[in-house]
């Protein structure tokens, strides 16, 4: 998949990664909040080459009526990847694989979302994504985490999240398609900046202990670079270039 | 009286120190962090956010404006805007002595009617349930309906009511604004009702400009000349 050489070198001997990286870089990332008018909630990003659109709806009341619950309100996520998302074509149909995510990304925001204050309702996340390039869980639970707030949605922390993995015997920050298909560990994260508290880790490989340790250092510290930006982007929308 | 107003996202600490967490933000061990987008204001010995987004949430005593969707033989059920819908009782308009054999609720308030109400009772076991039997409550006959960002309702009515009073002096319209977000414009003239309603929105789009009160003001004069 994708247009890269097959037979790339994943890390080269001055620590460069195959798309010119350093180990401790994470990919361009850029995030916009708002954008879709019919959402209450919406918000787009680009992770390098992921580009995926999330809207939120709600709190509003809940169809099916049994799924509603009388003391909390209640989130559902939708993942789903456009079936021109990929190198072939994905058929449109929730997978497996998306049914899966759907739930990670839902048990990752749940901590932050403050769904008590709105019992009997739902909060609808739809998360679309358009381009998928390794890394789309993390970049989809940036992106929601930053339409849910767009929505107004009383939030306890922002949650962001980001990749970190092991490349030839190496830790790396945020980890691109070639890398997953070809590397030996894939970790990713979901963390609360402000709270210090992870909400989602996953891990696809191989590490020792002291490899673990350093995997989710690096991780969460890349969850503090992409917190930033989705505080610049929040602020763009509703501050303007005023405020901090 | 409010000082440090400062911009806000969701997990930003406000304040830290012996503070009595209000609307919008929580305690997390010593730190005061806001939950949502906002502007947050810091008082004596309270901490508390305005948020910029969001839906509006029933508060009891606020005033609403409703439409009717449906109707049992005992209640009406109003869209207010809200994730909830408000519960209004047949009681509360027939009086007392309501009976379900004699009186019917379409005769008083059809599905698509607008009602000015009032949030009598809210909790969250139950659906808001409101309340017509108020003066300058009930049936909405004439007017359109505006809607706007339930968090922009604050500035409409701007300070002590500057603005609304502003709007309604200048185009000679009756306006009632609902906390909902929800706006009704009355006027006799067609050219003072879509002024009003080009103020309203106005507002509504540029409400974070600083001096919007003298934005609106010539909006309104503007046309008075031509």
């Amino acid at each position: 998949m994708g247009g890269r050489d097959a037979t790339m070198v994943l890390l080269d001997e001055n620590g460069i990664r195959c798309d010119g990286r350093k180990i401790d870089e994470p990919r361009k990332i850029v995030i916009k909040a708002g954008g879709l008018k019919n959402a209450d909630g919406s918000a787009y990003i680009e992770f390098g080459d992921n580009k995926i659109l999330v809207g939120v709806f709600g709190p509003r009341d809940v169809h099916p009526k049994h799924m509603s619950n009388t003391d909390t309100g209640i989130l559902r996520v939708r993942y789903h990847m456009e079936p021109f998302s990929v190198g072939e074509r994905k058929r449109p149909a929730p997978s497996r694989r998306e049914i899966e995510i759907s739930k990670v990304i839902k048990e990752a925001l749940e901590p932050a979302v403050m769904l008590e204050k709105f019992p009997r309702t739902a909060v609808d996340v739809f998360i679309e994504v358009l381009q998928a390039d390794g890394g789309t869980r993390c970049a989809a639970l940036t992106a929601a985490s930053v339409a849910l707030a767009d929505a107004g949605i009383p939030m306890r922390d922002m949650v962001a999240a980001i990749a970190s993995g092991k490349v030839a015997d190496t830790i790396v920050l945020d980890v691109n398609n070639e890398e997953d298909q070809a590397g030996q560990a894939d970790m990713p994260i979901g963390y609360m900046p402000s709270l210090k508290k992870i909400t989602l880790l996953q891990l696809d490989g191989v590490l020792t202990p002291e490899e673990y340790k350093k995997c989710v250092d690096v991780g969460v510290k890349g969850c503090e670079v992409v917190y930033e930006l989705q505080k610049k982007a929040l602020h763009e929308k509703y501050f303007g270039n005023r405020g901090n | 009286m409010a000082d440090k107003r400062k911009y806000v996202i969701p997990g930003d600490v406000v304040t830290s120190g012996p503070f009595r967490p209000e609307q919008n933000v929580i305690l997390e061990g010593n730190d005061i962090i806001s939950t949502v987008v906002g502007i947050s204001e810091i008082y004596d010995d309270s901490v508390k956010v305005i948020p910029l987004t969001g839906k509006y949430l029933p508060k009891i005593d606020d005033l609403v404006i409703g439409k009717v969707v449906s109707h049992t033989s005992l209640s009406w059920e109003l869209d207010i805007n809200s994730c909830y819908i408000g519960f209004l009782p047949a009681m509360d308009v027939f009086g007392r002595d309501f009976s379900t054999h004699s009186d019917e609720l379409s005769s008083k308030l059809k599905t698509g009617d607008l009602v000015a109400a009032r949030i009598a009772n809210f909790d969250r076991t139950r659906d808001p349930l409101i309340t017509i039997s108020d003066r300058d409550l009930g049936k909405i006959d004439d007017g359109v309906l505006v809607k706007i960002s339930t968090s922009k309702v604050p500035r409409l009515i701007g300070k002590k009511g500057s603005m609304i009073q502003m709007i309604e002096n200048g185009t000679n319209a009756a306006v009632t604004i609902g906390q909902n977000g929800w706006v009704v414009v009355a006027c006799e003239s067609a050219e003072g009702l879509s002024k009003a309603k080009k103020a309203i929105e106005m507002v509504n789009e540029k409400a974070h400009i600083a001096n919007l009160t003298d934005l609106i003001q010539d909006m309104l004069n503007e046309k008075d000349e031509s």
